[in-house]
């Protein structure tokens, strides 16, 4: 992971990034110096026929529609990525795999890229609704660049369904101007939220967290669907319901304009929330949790296949994916990308956390994506 | 070439019948039959025959009793608001300025009610009106995320479907009668009990009926003001069919729904032409 390795030094790429925020150099210098230009050349050498923006343009189509999570990408990038291609970037937000796993199932989602999580690949491959990736077709995605653990849900027997986009972790935000320090076990997330921090606490509109957490509470695993241990949870959570500021995925507002003061939070909104407001603290639940990996797939019914892979390939060059992760702060699993990046966002604990709390997490199962008690205990929790 | 007055029925009625056909009656009878069958595997539908979907709608009790509990209240907040302001429009509004006034109360259709009830999240929010509160010495006012907050987003949202039919009403009343009435030494609060509302019942009867059905249906406004606490039918079923993906249980609770507000429309319906002994143009129930 030396510097040399890579086109343009971490040093010179972050200068270059800087220059270009503030607006001392134009668009096309940016993207000239940072190897950027070169990035869509390659592209566009992958695609032959293809040499100005506006003449791939016709073969790309005008848009690509992306189903994503929120606060999960740095917008510029998409601006960039029309300037070079004129492909317009269309994107949706989510809050739950589940959500997503609906519109597919429904048909006719409109999709071209959508960014599903480790433990609900299997299940759109037995469904048949992704398709599997054409690798010539992505150029800079490099699969000896990514550590195999966060990569690997991607590829069922052998077949490459999905590639890498971050990984995280699912913690506890909170506000310590009012939570007096930082909340890092899932008991006193649930205690104080019945408690002294009434009115305030926040869980996502999504089973497998919210779920999964509250069985974390009483020590049974994050993916249980063991009836009698989901009935613990469901228990906990109706309990905890009416103490709830709210249950959303996009909890992001509440806590910055001060009405919640603690969430449940995934790595990059913690770093988003704590880099603008220093006393919001991330913290993992010391009794376990979650850790994932998100990837980005093609549905089968993709109605612009051909701008989806360059979007895909386009968010995966390193020098994309760099500004990408500056900007949402997740942390990435390509050492190409991770070699472009501050030391100091590849110290930082929120997105790294010490092994041994890691150790801690669990990856989703398949299993809890489909099983009917999982999906009605939220739908329970929701409604009562 | 004349045509017979029943091909001229025909005429009319047919584009209105394909459509209420393809796009209304087919998809009832699909979320009918969905009602009976069960969940698949990995969520969506499966066929077959069973009560079971029915049987478990208990299990939703609180989502109807938050649509039926709220409902009828942002209906009647919505008419004690919508009232005072038709009377005001129709009979007391120099003709010079109520044309402006009119517009003014169509003018926030312009805008989604999406982005409006966006708004909402921060006038109701910690920083917007419950500052203000504080400001003035109330402390401890939370707004956003409670059943308050979605009825406030409710009445303000249907208030113009509210105005308009009673302000028709109204609008057409013969002043003749009131004059006479107080040529005859009719206090005015007694001639505006005894003919200015009973003649404006039909408004009131259509304002209320229309604002009622669609809370009924509504789930936008408690998702987006409710923070997802505050569950309405509306929020049950988009969550059934796009988040636990149980399509035989959702079309369960959208029949009940409907059944539901079949019952209650007729009723509503009966007990208004009961009011209104004698007046035909209640008969648009």
């Amino acid at each position: 992971m030396t510097d040399e390795s890579t086109p343009i030094s971490r040093k010179k790429f972050l200068e270059e990034l800087r220059r270009y925020e503030k607006g001392s150099v134009t668009r096309r210098h940016f993207l000239g110096v940072t190897g950027l230009g070169t990035a869509m050349a390659v592209m566009s050498g992958a695609m032959p026929g293809l040499v100005s923006g506006r003449a791939r343009a016709q073969e790309l189509g005008d848009r690509a529609v992306l189903a994503t999570w929120p606060n999960y990408h740095d917008p510029a990038n998409f601006d960039l990525f029309t300037d070079e291609t004129g492909v317009f970037t269309q994107v949706n937000v989510f809050g739950s795999n589940e959500e997503m796993l609906a519109k597919l199932q429904a048909g006719g989602s409109g999709w071209d890229v959508f960014v599903p999580t480790n433990y609900t690949i299997s299940t759109y491959v037995e469904a048949d609704l992704i398709e599997p990736l054409d690798i010539s077709k992505l150029p800079n995605y490099d699969a000896k660049a990514f550590q195999a653990r966060f990569a690997d849900a991607g590829t069922i027997d052998g077949t490459v369904y999905a590639v890498p986009k971050n990984w995280g972790t699912t913690g506890i935000a909170s506000n310590s101007n009012h939570t007096g320090g930082v909340v890092d076990s899932w008991k006193s997330f649930f205690d104080g939220a019945r408690d002294q921090w009434t009115g305030r606490a926040m869980v996502h509109d999504y089973q497998l967290t919210t779920i999964g957490n509250a069985l974390v509470y009483f020590g049974h695993s994050f993916n249980s669907v063991a009836p009698n241990e989901l009935a613990d949870a469901e228990k906990l959570l109706i309990d905890v319901k009416p103490h709830l500021f709210a249950i959303t995925s996009d909890y992001q507002p509440g806590m910055r304009n001060g009405d919640a003061w603690l969430t449940m939070c995934w790595t990059g909104d913690g770093k988003q929330l704590n880099s603008d407001m220093p006393e919001i603290g991330f913290a993992l639940g010391k009794e376990g949790g979650e850790i994932w990996s998100d990837y980005y797939a093609i549905p089968k019914d993709a109605p612009h296949r051909e701008a989806a892979y360059a979007l895909i390939n386009y968010l995966l060059t390193p020098e994309v994916n760099a500004r990408e992760a500056l900007a949402h702060g997740y942390p990435v699993a390509d050492s190409r990308t991770n070699a472009l990046l501050p030391e100091e966002l590849l110290d930082d604990p929120i997105l790294y956390p010490a092994a041994e709390r890691l150790s801690a997490l669990e990856f989703g199962a398949a299993a809890t994506l489909t099983d009917p008690n999982r999906a009605e205990l939220m739908a329970r929790f929701k409604s009562a | 070439m004349a045509l017979t007055q029943k091909q001229t029925r025909w005429l009319l009625l047919t584009p209105a019948g394909l459509w209420y056909a393809a796009l209304l009656l087919l998809p009832l009878a699909v979320v009918l039959i969905f009602s009976f069958g069960e969940r698949n595997a990995v969520g969506g539908y499966a066929p077959g025959f069973t009560f079971e979907q029915y049987a478990n709608l208990p299990a939703r009790f609180a989502a109807f009793r938050n649509t039926m509990t709220l409902a009828p209240l942002g209906t009647l907040a919505a008419l004690l608001i919508a009232y005072p302001l038709a009377y005001f429009l129709a009979v007391k509004v120099s003709s010079r300025w109520k044309t402006t006034l009119l517009v003014l109360v169509i003018v926030p259709f312009w805008t989604s009610i999406l982005i409006r009830s966006y708004a909402w999240i921060f006038l109701l929010g910690g920083r917007g009106i419950p500052a203000l509160f504080d400001w003035v010495g109330i402390e401890g006012v939370r707004l956003i995320n409670t059943p308050f907050a979605v009825l406030i987003g409710i009445v303000y949202g249907y208030l113009p479907l509210m105005v308009f039919p009673i302000y028709v009403a109204l609008e057409k009343l013969d002043k003749q009668l009131l004059e006479a009435a107080a040529d005859l030494g009719t206090p005015p609060w007694r001639s505006f009990l005894q003919i200015t509302l009973p003649l404006s019942m039909p408004g009131v009867l259509t304002g209320t009926m229309l604002v009622f059905i669609l809370l009924m249906g509504e789930f936008l406004i408690p998702a987006i003001l409710g923070g997802g606490k505050v569950f309405f039918v509306g929020n049950a079923l988009v969550d059934l069919f796009l988040q636990s993906r149980n399509w035989a249980f959702g079309s369960a609770v959208a029949v009940a729904l409907v059944v539901i507000m079949l019952i209650v429309v007729t009723l509503y319906g009966r007990l208004a032409r009961r009011f209104s002994v004698g007046r035909d143009d209640v008969g648009l129930m």
